[in-house]
């Protein structure tokens, strides 16, 4: 830009292959829906499909949101991440079916109510979790990478371990509240109800943590200290009870994805955060480390293709999203959407 | 003599298994500007990181406002009174200009005649107000940091390389608004590569080499003696 135009202030437009560029993660979705429409013959299953790919990715979303932003505030790896999960997982379920009556009635503002009292006690539970992971395990090895994942590894074991002497050692198989059970019909595809609250909670809690992140004072200190923590304190903020709050609304969400999968796959067990790290960890890297939205792009991106290559070939099932994975990082070595810089 | 805004003694700083820093002495004195100068690499960028908290010194004594602040939290230290304009500008490029403005008044709204009187110093700034910080151009990024560290009344301002890779006409918009903030009576520790603006800023100066300081005088007098000027830093000084 020219001296006169700096000093004046001219807008400056970014070229059209700058634009293009911010907005190809954002078409991936789309054009994995269409291409999953070209390869599907049958339509009503492609719609089955898409629906069950888009619950998928919203839960994974909600359990890795929190982690990547986690990463990002504080360089912190934390593989114990999955504990919350499983943890949140149980105490829901307990809580549901300590609800039997309400759970079991065909009324659906008594299975909401059941099911908001689950969500409430599993957060509330892995957010005090959260809160005494992060003071004793985290805390002390803040900016040593291998220290993080020896220890949160090791957390991790001990959680599963304490939810096998509070539970047992038994998987724990649970029906879902009366009326989420079932499936509506629409254009000649069966989708399922729960899968479909799956995507509209989802969604809210997407919609919610953008409006947090763009519009609150927390918000902004938080993209803020993804991008520069350490300007972030020079301002004058400090920046490690922001990660606190950041952690603690990490494990919490972490513990309603918890809830979410379990209800989703009818079963829960002690090992089932530590599997969902797996795809939890591909989201976060394909998403950039640090990018909310980035995290929710991706999310959707291994649920849907997760489902599709289930139906289409279910032998690449397993390998399809380490396959994403490798692609993504191809064309953007450092994730769809990231905001921390590389170190 | 009326006791200095900021006062160093004997601080020394580490980095990795390095001594940086090798004891420095430095004083800021109230309402006045002070230049850190010397050659690429004598520690200047890393006594101003020390005083901010941002690395730690190992010994000695740094003191704000008599208050020693060698072991404050870098947040408490910007709390103090403390506005730090960073080497690389630390512009948050996701967030927009009015989002880096708002993030920097900590306590509370953005005041309106502040903000005017920055928007005259800085025009660009009004019309890139609601534009990705990413976007701007390298001066505007850097009228920008200043403007950020001017969003607050501030005691004392850490300001490192205002001026550095700046086009001309730029550099002279930028020293305009600090020769303002200094009539509004601001105390000033700058590093300053450009002599042209050091000289003009400058109350006194502090040259530093192989970390620590050398030499503290009057801006004047170093800028009036070249052969000083050649034997502190190994060169006539661009401007003098």
């Amino acid at each position: 830009m020219s001296e006169a135009a700096d000093r004046a202030g001219v807008v400056r437009r970014l070229p059209l292959a700058d634009r293009l560029s911010r907005l190809a993660p954002v078409l991936l979705v789309p054009v994995l829906v269409l291409v999953g429409l070209a390869a599907i013959s049958s339509t009503s299953s492609w719609l089955t499909l898409t629906v069950s790919g888009l619950a998928m990715g919203m839960m994974i979303f909600i359990m890795a949101s929190g982690l990547t932003l986690v990463f990002g505030l504080m360089d912190v790896i934390n593989f114990g991440h999955g504990a919350f999960i499983s943890v949140g997982a149980f105490v829901g379920v307990s809580l549901l079916m300590a609800l039997g009556e309400m759970t079991g009635a065909p009324s659906l503002a008594l299975n909401l109510v059941a099911l908001f009292l689950a969500v409430l006690a599993a957060m509330a539970a892995t957010a005090v979790m959260g809160w005494a992971f992060e003071r004793v395990i985290v805390r002390p090895v803040y900016g040593a990478h291998l220290k993080q994942i020896l220890v949160t590894v090791g957390g991790l074991i001990v959680v599963e371990q304490l939810i096998a002497v509070i539970w047992g050692p038994e998987e724990i198989y649970l029906t879902r509240p009366e009326m989420l059970k079932g499936a509506v019909t629409f254009a000649g595809a069966a989708l399922e109800r729960y899968r479909l609250v799956a995507v509209a909670v989802g969604l809210v809690l997407f919609l919610a943590m953008r409006w947090v992140l763009r519009r609150t004072r927390i918000g902004l200190i938080v993209r803020a200290g993804v991008e520069d923590g350490e300007m972030v304190q020079a301002l004058g903020y400090r920046l490690r009870l922001v990660f606190v709050v950041v952690f603690v609304a990490g494990s919490a969400l972490a513990g309603l994805g918890g809830v979410m999968w379990g209800l989703y796959q009818e079963v829960v067990t002690a090992g089932m955060g530590e599997e969902m790290m797996i795809l939890v960890f591909i989201v976060v890297i394909i998403g950039g480390l640090g990018s909310v939205e980035g995290c929710f792009i991706g999310a959707l991106l291994v649920g849907l293709m997760q489902n599709y290559v289930a139906f289409l070939e279910p032998k690449l099932a397993l390998m399809s999203n380490i396959g994403l994975l490798v692609v993504i990082l191809m064309w953007r070595p450092q994730g769809m959407m990231p905001v921390v810089k590389a170190k | 003599m009326p006791e200095p805004i900021l006062s160093l003694s004997g601080v020394c700083t580490d980095i990795a298994q390095y001594r940086i820093l090798h004891g420095v002495d430095l004083e800021v004195a109230r309402g006045g500007v002070t230049m850190l100068l010397g050659r690429n690499g004598v520690g200047k960028t890393t006594t101003l990181r020390t005083i901010m908290g941002h690395w730690r010194a190992r010994a000695g004594t740094i003191r704000l406002h008599g208050r020693d602040i060698i072991a404050a939290p870098t947040a408490a230290i910007a709390r103090a009174g403390v506005g730090y304009v960073p080497e690389g500008m630390g512009i948050f490029s996701d967030l927009t200009v009015e989002e880096n403005m708002v993030l920097a008044a900590v306590s509370g709204p953005l005041d309106r005649m502040r903000l005017e009187r920055i928007f005259e110093a800085f025009p660009p700034l009004r019309t890139f107000w609601r534009s990705p910080a990413g976007t701007l151009s390298g001066g505007q990024k850097q009228m920008l940091s200043i403007a950020r560290a001017m969003a607050e009344e501030r005691r004392l301002y850490l300001i490192d390389e205002p001026t550095k890779g700046l086009a001309p006409a730029i550099v002279s918009t930028m020293a305009a608004a600090l020769r303002n903030l200094k009539r509004q009576g601001a105390s000033i520790l700058m590093v300053e590569q450009n002599f042209a603006v050091a000289r003009a800023l400058g109350d006194t100066a502090a040259v530093m080499d192989d970390g620590r300081v050398v030499w503290t005088g009057a801006m004047a007098d170093l800028a009036g003696d070249t052969a000083l000027q050649e034997r502190l830093m190994g060169l006539r000084m661009e401007g003098a």
